[in-house]
């Protein structure tokens, strides 16, 4: 695919401000990542795979790539905490990992949380084992942009057979309210056989410059493994994110996920999950609630490689003001892949005649004895169901509040924590003005 | 108690209703019956205030106030319940959940102090009774997945728990076997008063069995053209709408 002039141009002016310290021991890898990015550059508008997200028209208005970010002068992290939740939290700031903010003294035995530059030195082996293996960097530019660029990158890893009690909350903050704010992050995860984790994580920012923020992470789930994934995006600054999160499970490991997505200028999901194991089990779930001008793509990808396996992805959405979201989910089921079941739902509602939806389910099987069925639907709200709610003395705003809740509140299902749940449930009523 | 004088609406650019005059007092039941596409839904649902329908000419009169310049919300806390001939499936709303909510609102509107959780549960198991509704119905989501006599049967029970001043049945003894029409209709009857008043809007005389009218209204073409007491609900069963349809043609 050829680049446009100005795509090369913003490529090369990228490429241009960088300078590696080239003892690092990473460096190859970033070195590597950059010859990718490269050789794709940033996506155009012929790039199929961002055809209704014009990030790159956007990042060359929005963004300086010649200033240096600039020091965060937040004292205090508890607005962007989740209340009462029990939780190891790492705090990353305008790119960096903050020992003063994150919380992680007396972790408990089995778990190691520290950044991915220690964890480099420590365990060398095990980190060059999987680093960049799952993230195809010759695929999506912004993931080799991120592999290539990251400034902070973090390493956890839970021992065979140990139950992570606490939750562990990574939290991204970016602070532009001096100036504007570029930052690469980065996840290695690596949950042993028979370990158990719940991770969320939670992009936050303020300040009223500009930010752009790549995150990306990596997760594998090793045999009999269970994890809990959550990711909350919910920014109120003006946020331009490319957020890659790719999971590889092996045989009998369970894997529950689920997106909310609120905030943001333009929010770039890629989730890929590669079912690599027999009687695995996937519950793939995302929520989408957008208002004024918000841009939320959800590209998502499972591949079932393996046979006797259970995928189920359930997407919803609902748009209002000038918003706009993007689904496009795909499913392959490779050829070995039999006896596999996978479903995939997408779901919105448009509230205004200005907001949008371009949704694209795709369903590739080249195994035969499979169960699977995609569909979407897009829809406004049901006039009839309003109206048996008004007709018994509900208002308007509140049967619509109601309506919306119901539809959203499903996504909710494969959360276990109820702490998290219910916290998660406040921020979806609160968006959806529901207050009966 | 409602008073409608010469009411005409229109869906689209069909007339549905052309000149309905009734008179409902307190206490009073009153059936109106007709042929299939005669107008009778339509009648139910403009008191009820669905949107869809554009009334012409005419006017309702409830309690004294016109009552097509409420909302259906504040027609619900006025008094006016309509059990709907086809319950609306909603996923996601418990069915207790909706209650509570709709109880309350309504009781804010009427100026009576809102329920707590407590005193509604009493309220609500009081109420289960009237209409033999199990528990376990309630805490599914509203009408999802209820067999046709729930849903009816989930109307009384809404019906019991808002105490309307005028109820109107639609087609209430549609999809209904014999054992859930007595129940829906005992439940009905339990909560008859001196003060308030039900219409009956049925196409058989077999739920005036159960529920017995005070008046009959045939209505045809979008007009009452013949009323009576529950004598005539009797004649139109053993004679059929026709001999109705050839006297208003004769006229």
């Amino acid at each position: 695919m050829e680049s446009t002039i100005t795509t090369q141009d913003l490529t090369k002016e990228i490429i241009s401000n960088l300078s590696f310290e080239d003892t690092a021991p990473y460096s190859a890898y970033r070195k590597k990542a950059l010859d990718a990015f490269h050789k794709t550059g940033l996506p155009d508008k012929k790039n199929e795979e961002y055809r209704f997200t014009p990030i790159t028209a956007v990042l060359e208005k929005k963004i300086n790539w010649n200033l240096e970010n600039s020091e965060s002068k937040i004292s205090s992290i508890t607005p962007f905490l989740i209340n009462e939740l029990d939780a190891y939290v790492i705090v990353l700031v305008n790119g960096k990992f903050s020992k003063e903010f994150s919380k992680l003294n007396q972790v408990e035995p089995g778990i190691k949380i520290k950044t991915l530059g220690e964890a480099w030195s420590t365990e060398k082996n095990l980190v060059e084992k999987h680093i960049d293996q799952l993230i195809n960097c010759n695929n999506d530019p912004f993931a080799s942009l991120n592999s290539a660029l990251w400034q902070e990158g973090i390493f956890i890893h839970v021992d065979e057979a140990i139950k992570i009690k606490k939750s562990v909350l990574i939290l991204h903050i970016n602070d532009a309210s001096a100036s504007q704010i570029i930052s690469h992050t980065k996840a290695l995860v690596i949950i042993e056989r028979e370990a158990e984790l719940s991770l969320i994580e939670k992009s936050s920012s303020t300040g009223e410059e500009n930010i752009f923020h790549t995150f990306s992470e990596e997760l594998v789930i090793q045999e009999n493994a269970l994890l809990n994934y959550v990711k909350i995006q919910h920014d109120e600054g003006n946020l331009y994110q490319v957020a890659t999160s790719a999971i590889r499970q092996s045989d009998n490991s369970k894997l529950n996920t689920f997106t909310l997505t609120l905030n943001g200028k333009l929010i770039r999901n890629n989730f890929n999950i590669v079912i690599d194991g027999e009687n695995c089990e996937s519950h793939f779930y995302g929520l989408y609630l957008l208002n004024g001008n918000t841009l939320a793509d959800n590209h998502t990808v499972v591949d079932h490689t393996r046979p006797n396996s259970y995928s189920n992805e359930l997407y919803k959405g609902v748009m209002d003001e000038n918003s706009k979201a993007i689904f496009n989910g795909k499913i392959y089921v490779r050829p070995h892949a039999q006896k596999t079941n996978a479903f995939q739902s997408n779901r919105n509602i448009l509230l205004t005649d200005t907001a949008t939806i371009n949704t694209k389910p795709q369903l590739e099987i080249w195994a035969d004895d499979v169960k699977c069925s995609h569909g979407c639907t897009t829809g406004q709200l049901d006039e009839e169901a309003l109206f048996y709610l008004r007709s018994r003395g509900i208002s308007q705003a509140t049967a619509k509040a109601m309506l919306l809740y119901a539809f959203a509140a499903e996504t909710l299902e494969p959360i276990r924590d109820e702490v998290l749940k219910t916290y998660l449930d406040n921020l979806i009523s609160e968006r959806l003005h529901k207050n009966f | 108690m409602l008073t409608i004088k010469n009411l005409q609406a229109k869906i689209g650019e069909k007339p549905i209703l052309n000149g309905i005059d009734l008179q409902v007092n307190a206490g009073e039941v009153h059936a109106i019956m007709g042929p299939n596409g005669s107008g009778k839904s339509t009648l139910a649902s403009v008191l009820a205030g669905r949107e869809e329908y554009e009334v012409t000419d005419g006017e309702i009169m409830y309690l004294g106030k016109n009552l097509l310049a409420f909302e259906p919300e504040e027609r619900a806390g006025e008094g006016i319940f309509l059990a709907f001939q086809y319950p609306v499936e909603i996923p996601g709303v418990s069915t207790v959940n909706f209650m509570k909510t709709a109880l309350n609102k309504v009781r804010e509107y009427r100026g009576e102090p809102t329920l707590d959780a407590v005193a509604f549960l009493q309220l609500m198991k009081e109420k289960m009774k009237l209409v033999e509704i199990d528990q376990s119905l309630l805490s599914r989501s509203l009408n999802e997945g209820f067999s046709g006599g729930e849903k009816k049967r989930n109307e009384i029970f809404q019906m019991a728990m808002l105490q309307p001043k005028l109820a109107i049945l639609d087609e209430t003894d549609s999809g209904l076997d014999i054992d859930a029409l007595r129940i829906v209709a005992n439940g009905v009857n339990k909560l008859r008063t001196k003060y308030n008043a039900t219409i009956v809007v049925t196409h058989y005389q077999r739920l005036l069995d159960y529920i017995v009218p005070d008046f009959v209204h045939v209505l045809y073409k979008g007009r009452i053209v013949k009323s009576g007491g529950k004598e005539l609900a009797k004649e139109l069963e053993a004679k059929g709408y026709d001999w109705i349809k050839n006297e208003v043609t004769v006229a």
